[in-house]
């Protein structure tokens, strides 16, 4: 069959690109991206640190002026889709209006995970997802004296070094003991912690947080579980994500951990791919097991590998995973998931703040942590997209050297 | 506007037009030139923005920073004219300015 209409649902970082990608490719066929957010699709990652900090505008965010989509024909439609109605391949909105499609991509991402403690509601406590989260925190940003910031993953953390660069008195508190716990070795985790109480913030570890206080509405204060009372005019809160999945679990989707999706990106209905935040997918670097990713190269990679496939040229999808944050000075690139690691080699010092640490499983390499050495990052890269593999043992040698180790080893 | 021009590895040539104060990166992705992915969005963490400068222009472009120069020293086919093109802020002098774009891009 030929393929003559594609409607995308969430037009984010994912979402855009399958649209982009579609008539890069030559796709003819109408295109339908459906977004329930204002303005022209954006990018996230600046929201919560050059953005907040006035390095980068608004108009700077979106991915393409207004002009692209008439120019390309991507017809963007600002409204909320409800209904999938298999059957008959069509999605409904919310202004009743009905899109039929060939091919249906939900690109639909992920909402913040709530605080669910008392106070959460309170003026002051902020979450950053969207454009508008941004908006109306980078006033009260500037401006505030005492932040709390809850949870040291890396929102919170790009989070607490802007606040603790305009001047703030910065305090992060996690339930867990160190920091990006969930996506970091240790000894990356250490020199964050480091760089952060240089610049000032300080750290609660292991300590829940019991509510937030307010008075007359307004936050003044966070309780930790040990009853301590953190003053604060300005809270920030990142403890996670969860997809935005009801509008598949509703159609009747495999849902696992997101949208459960195959090699291929494809849903349990053959005419529904589902990718970015949303999507839970069979990932080659993480030993075949479904795995969800939160990040901007998997959004891309992935809406590429859908468009592709819509175009005639299918692949599985295999790309290797990798991730930036940007906090303070730092800059911190990961490439490979290191998901069960069981060694690991480091690379230059950690005083310099120029570090790398390489991840081993099984005396293979999985994953390349870097900071401030984009060198080791690319190499890293290079190395985790194609055979032969590196091992601990090779790694260990004094003076060795990630890139002169790449470039020896290219096919 | 400045206007800029962009080689594909295979010589397809763009010309764009650019805003002074916008990255090279973005006025060739509001083009659609092919051969810029820029995956990043201009974070300086991708090198897929990669491009080189031809030699009448080297000293036209300010010199690239650190955090730059550090991706640079590892990204494909690195030459001494290699640039990220988000980190290339247009200026009125750059009007009429070459750059071509690597294989690896292509
Ligand atoms: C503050 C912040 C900083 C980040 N920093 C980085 C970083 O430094 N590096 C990195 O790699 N990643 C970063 N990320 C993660 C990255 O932005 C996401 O992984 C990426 O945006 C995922 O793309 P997506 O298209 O799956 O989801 P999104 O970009 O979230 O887009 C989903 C869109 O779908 C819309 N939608 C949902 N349901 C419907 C519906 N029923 N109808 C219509 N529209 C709907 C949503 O409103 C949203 O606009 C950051 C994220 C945030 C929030
Ligand atoms: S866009 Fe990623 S480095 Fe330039």
């Amino acid at each position: 069959m030929t393929l003559s209409s594609v409607v995308i649902v969430g037009a984010g970082q994912a979402g855009f690109q399958v649209a982009a990608s579609l008539r890069q490719g030559g796709f003819a066929g109408r295109i339908s991206l459906v977004g329930d957010e204002p303005g022209l699709p954006y990018q996230r990652p600046p929201l919560s640190k050059a953005y907040l900090l006035g390095k980068i505008k608004a108009e700077n965010l979106v991915f393409r002026p207004a002009a692209f989509f008439d120019q390309q024909q991507i017809e963007l439609i600002h409204d909320k889709a409800v209904i999938i109605d298999r059957q008959n391949q069509r999605v409904v909105l919310e202004s009743e209006k009905a899109l039929e499609y060939d091919h249906l991509v939900l690109a639909t991402g992920a909402h913040n995970r709530p605080l669910s403690i008392p106070g959460e509601h309170l003026e002051g406590v902020f979450g950053i997802k969207t454009l508008a989260d941004a908006d109306a925190l980078a006033p009260r940003a500037k401006d505030a004296k005492n932040v709390v910031v809850i949870g040291c993953g890396f929102i919170g953390l790009e989070f607490a070094a802007v606040a603790a660069a305009q001047g703030a008195s910065v305090q992060v508190i996690d339930r867990g003991g160190r920091l990006m716990a969930r996506a970091i070795s240790p000894q990356m985790s250490d020199l964050f912690l480091k760089a952060h109480e240089s610049w000032g913030v300080k750290f609660h570890f292991s300590q829940a947080v019991d509510q937030i206080i307010g008075e007359n509405g307004k936050v003044v204060g966070v309780e930790k579980a040990d009853g301590e009372v953190l003053p604060a005019d300005l809270v920030v809160y990142g403890i996670g994500v969860i997809p935005n999945i009801t509008l598949a679990t509703e159609a009747g989707l495999e849902i696992e951990n997101g949208i459960k999706v195959d090699a291929d990106l494809l849903t349990n209905d053959p005419h529904i791919s589902a990718i970015g935040d949303v999507a839970c997918f069979p990932c080659v670097h993480n030993h075949g097991e479904h795995t969800r990713i939160e990040s901007v190269p998997n959004a891309m990679d992935q809406a590429r590998a859908v468009s592709a496939r819509l175009l005639g040229k299918a692949a599985p999808f295999v790309a290797t995973p990798w991730f930036w944050t940007d906090q303070g000075n730092l800059k911190l690139q990961i490439v490979g998931l290191s998901t069960g690691y069981d060694s690991a080699v480091t690379l230059g010092s950690m005083e310099s703040n120029q570090f790398s640490v390489l991840c081993f499983r099984r005396d293979h390499l999985v994953a390349v942590e870097s900071c401030n050495r984009s060198g080791d990052h690319l190499a890293g890269k290079k190395i985790l997209s194609r055979p032969p593999e590196l091992t601990a043992a090779e790694a260990s040698a004094s003076d060795f050297d990630l890139k002169a180790w790449e470039m020896a080893h290219r096919l | 506007m400045p206007t800029i021009t962009l080689i594909e590895h295979n010589g397809t040539q763009h010309s764009v037009m650019g805003e002074v104060g916008q990255s090279v990166m973005q006025a060739a992705m509001n083009a659609m030139v092919p051969g810029i992915q820029a995956d990043c969005g201009g974070a300086c963490s991708c090198a897929t923005c990669h491009a080189f400068v031809e030699d009448a222009w080297t000293g036209v472009v300010p010199a690239a920073e650190d955090a730059e120069l550090d991706m640079l020293e590892f990204a494909n086919e690195r030459q001494e004219t290699s640039r990220l093109t988000c980190q290339l802020t247009i200026q009125e002098n750059m009007d009429g300015m070459v750059l071509r774009l690597p294989e690896s891009q292509y």
